[in-house]
């Protein structure tokens, strides 16, 4: 252990230039994850928060300007080439993606795409052992018969089965964190709460720490302990999920919280989070 | 996989029937009458009804149809008693005009044919994709709109405008070419190459510059595919990312056009073969239509017809083995 936060993130700025000219979609960014912890980051389509992941990864598109610091244990990850960075690249940071379906490489089994992070970043590993690693890491996201299913194609696969395939992917390398972007938002709402449960029980199992993306504030609720609300690059409200939901400062918070249909509401019109929606 | 196998089989018989009956039907309705070419100028009706009576052109059109056909799989006989002629399935028509049958005939002129195909598809693949690789990896750049202009000069010349300019321009002003003559492989098989190489540039060149702009746009498209970035953030070398997740699904698509394209080219090049007077199917095809020489047209159309049934039959057959998604008996 060391004295440093497990993500450690200052004044992320992530900026396009284009011929309409410079737009920040990521603005003055900060936020530090504990060891462990699990750190919502919420907000609207637009607001960023996917950029944030992406940024974190290093995997921006071409043209995409990242300024500040990101640092995982101590180490900054803007300085590093592109080399060292794939090394951190789902060996210590993993990733899920939102569509599972087009997240997965269809001419593949999941076997196959599962132990290729492992292959490629652990030499001299043979064809069997990476397939036993595969197979392990279905286990444990709780695919039934994987001994069979590693060899089947994504499109074999329910749309909950290929999250728990995206899981399981980023599970080989036991990463320090694991990023979910909006990893339940293609999926029914039967299969959310599965996923949900899932992320839950490897975060404490295996001890990594989680960033969860959504816009889903019912979702972050029952994962996330510390929160960060995001609307247009900017950096709204953070605090523990407790204190973000019951006590929210940010009036965008508060129509966030609002337009969300409760059960012991009065019928009437949905709120939004801005006047001119309606 | 026996099911789909069988399934596909039926479905290429039904469309090679249809083809051949479509093809009849025309030729029959069109073709001058046989009877009147055979009988010649010193002609009486008489011998023009024994003539139609011994060919069998005095039936009705199902039955010369049915004869046809069968004549296809088992082979028929032309006339009765002496001047009867026997043609061998696949028997695909007797020429009256050079007394021989079609097949014989477009037989003799296929591995010509053949040469041109495989020699110029070798050429426009490995022309086609790799300039579409180069372009799609250096996109927007300058040797990106450098070979898209390229492909756009190569797809708008027509073929005989460049076959004769090459022509005159390898040959006549530069002399870099010795001037074509038909020589077998064995004898000397470097004019045997020189004398195809024209005929393989020409060929090429159109399909090329349509290869290049498919792998092209199929690339950048496949780049921008999620799994590609599933694929990023596993951390795997961007070569691997390349050649693993990004070319492979984007060249399957090729493989479906390349094998109708290949096909359609084995049934003859007719305006190449023609300029550069090789003597393939293509010109066998010119000829006979300039000698109204029907039956061998029919002949080399239903020969065509069947090569890109089979072309594509093949070309299914490799899909199942090339994308999961479409492999059949599978269970999920």
């Amino acid at each position: 252990m060391t004295g440093h936060p497990l993500l450690r993130v200052r004044d992320l700025t992530v900026g396009f230039t284009t011929a309409a000219g410079h737009t920040d979609v990521v603005k003055h960014l900060a936020f530090d994850l504990p060891r462990g912890g699990a750190l919502g980051i919420v907000g609207e389509s637009g607001s960023g928060k996917s950029m944030t992941s992406i940024a974190i990864m290093g995997l921006l598109p071409k043209g995409a300007k990242r300024t500040g610091s990101i640092e995982l244990d101590g180490r900054e990850l803007t300085t590093l080439r592109e080399r060292e960075m794939q090394a951190i690249r789902g060996d210590r940071i993993a990733m899920v993606f939102q569509d599972p379906l087009s997240s997965l490489n269809p001419y593949y089994t999941v076997g196959t795409q599962i132990a290729e992070a492992y292959r490629s970043h652990r030499t001299g590993v043979t064809r069997r052992e990476a397939r036993n690693v595969a197979i392990e890491a279905m286990e444990r996201v709780h695919i039934r018969d994987a001994a069979r299913r590693v060899d089947h194609y994504p499109h074999q696969f329910s749309g909950g089965m290929r999250q728990r395939v995206m899981i399981a992917m980023t599970l080989s390398m036991e990463p320090d964190l694991i990023i979910a972007d909006e990893p339940t938002t293609a999926l029914d709402v039967t299969v959310q709460a599965q996923i949900l449960d899932l992320l839950a029980e490897i975060r404490r199992d295996t001890g990594a720490g989680l960033i969860l993306i959504t816009h889903d504030l019912a979702v972050v609720s029952e994962v996330a302990d510390q929160i960060v609300v995001m609307r247009e690059g900017d950096l709204v409200e953070q605090g523990t999920a407790e204190r973000v939901f019951c006590d929210p400062q940010a009036d965008y918070t508060r129509m966030l919280l609002d337009a969300v249909p409760r059960i012991d509401d009065e019928i009437g019109l949905l709120r939004t989070t801005s006047e001119e929606d309606r | 996989m026996i099911r789909f196998l069988a399934n596909r089989l039926l479905g290429m018989a039904v469309v090679l029937f249809l083809v051949c009956l479509f093809t009849y039907v025309i030729f029959f309705v069109l073709s001058p009458d046989p009877a009147v070419q055979i009988c010649g100028k010193n002609c009486t009706p008489e011998a023009i009804d024994q003539i139609r009576a011994n060919l069998g052109l005095d039936q009705p059109f199902w039955q010369q149809f049915w004869t046809f056909l069968s004549g296809l799989f088992v082979g028929r006989t032309y006339g009765t008693g002496a001047n009867a002629v026997e043609c061998v399935a696949p028997c695909l028509g007797y020429s009256f005009q050079s007394s021989q049958p079609v097949t014989g005939m477009i037989l003799q002129r296929l591995p010509v044919s053949a040469t041109v195909a495989i020699g110029a598809a070798v050429l426009w693949l490995l022309a086609g994709v790799s300039a579409g690789l180069v372009s799609a990896v250096r996109e927007g750049k300058f040797t990106d709109r450098f070979i898209t202009g390229l492909t756009l000069t190569g797809m708008s010349v027509p073929n005989y405008v460049l076959a004769l300019s090459l022509q005159f321009l390898l040959v006549v002003t530069l002399g870099w070419l010795p001037f074509p003559q038909a020589v077998p492989f064995s004898e000397d098989p470097l004019q045997w190459f020189m004398n195809f190489l024209m005929p393989w540039i020409v060929l090429s060149i159109g399909a090329a510059a349509v290869y290049t702009r498919l792998t092209r746009a199929n690339v950048i498209e496949t780049l921008q595919e999620n799994y590609v970035r599933t694929a990023r953030a596993k951390g795997l070398s961007p070569g691997l990312v390349w050649r693993r997740h990004a070319l492979r699904p984007a060249l399957t698509p090729i493989v479906t056009i390349f094998g109708m394209d290949f096909a359609g080219l084995l049934g003859g090049a007719l305006i190449t073969e023609t300029v550069f007077g090789l003597n393939g199917v293509g010109k066998l095809a010119a000829d006979s239509i300039t000698k109204n020489d029907q039956p061998v047209i029919m002949g080399v159309t239903l020969l065509a017809a069947f090569l890109v049934v089979v072309g594509n039959m093949v070309v299914d057959l490799l899909y199942t083995a090339i994308d999961p998604r479409v492999r059949v008996g599978s269970a999920a």
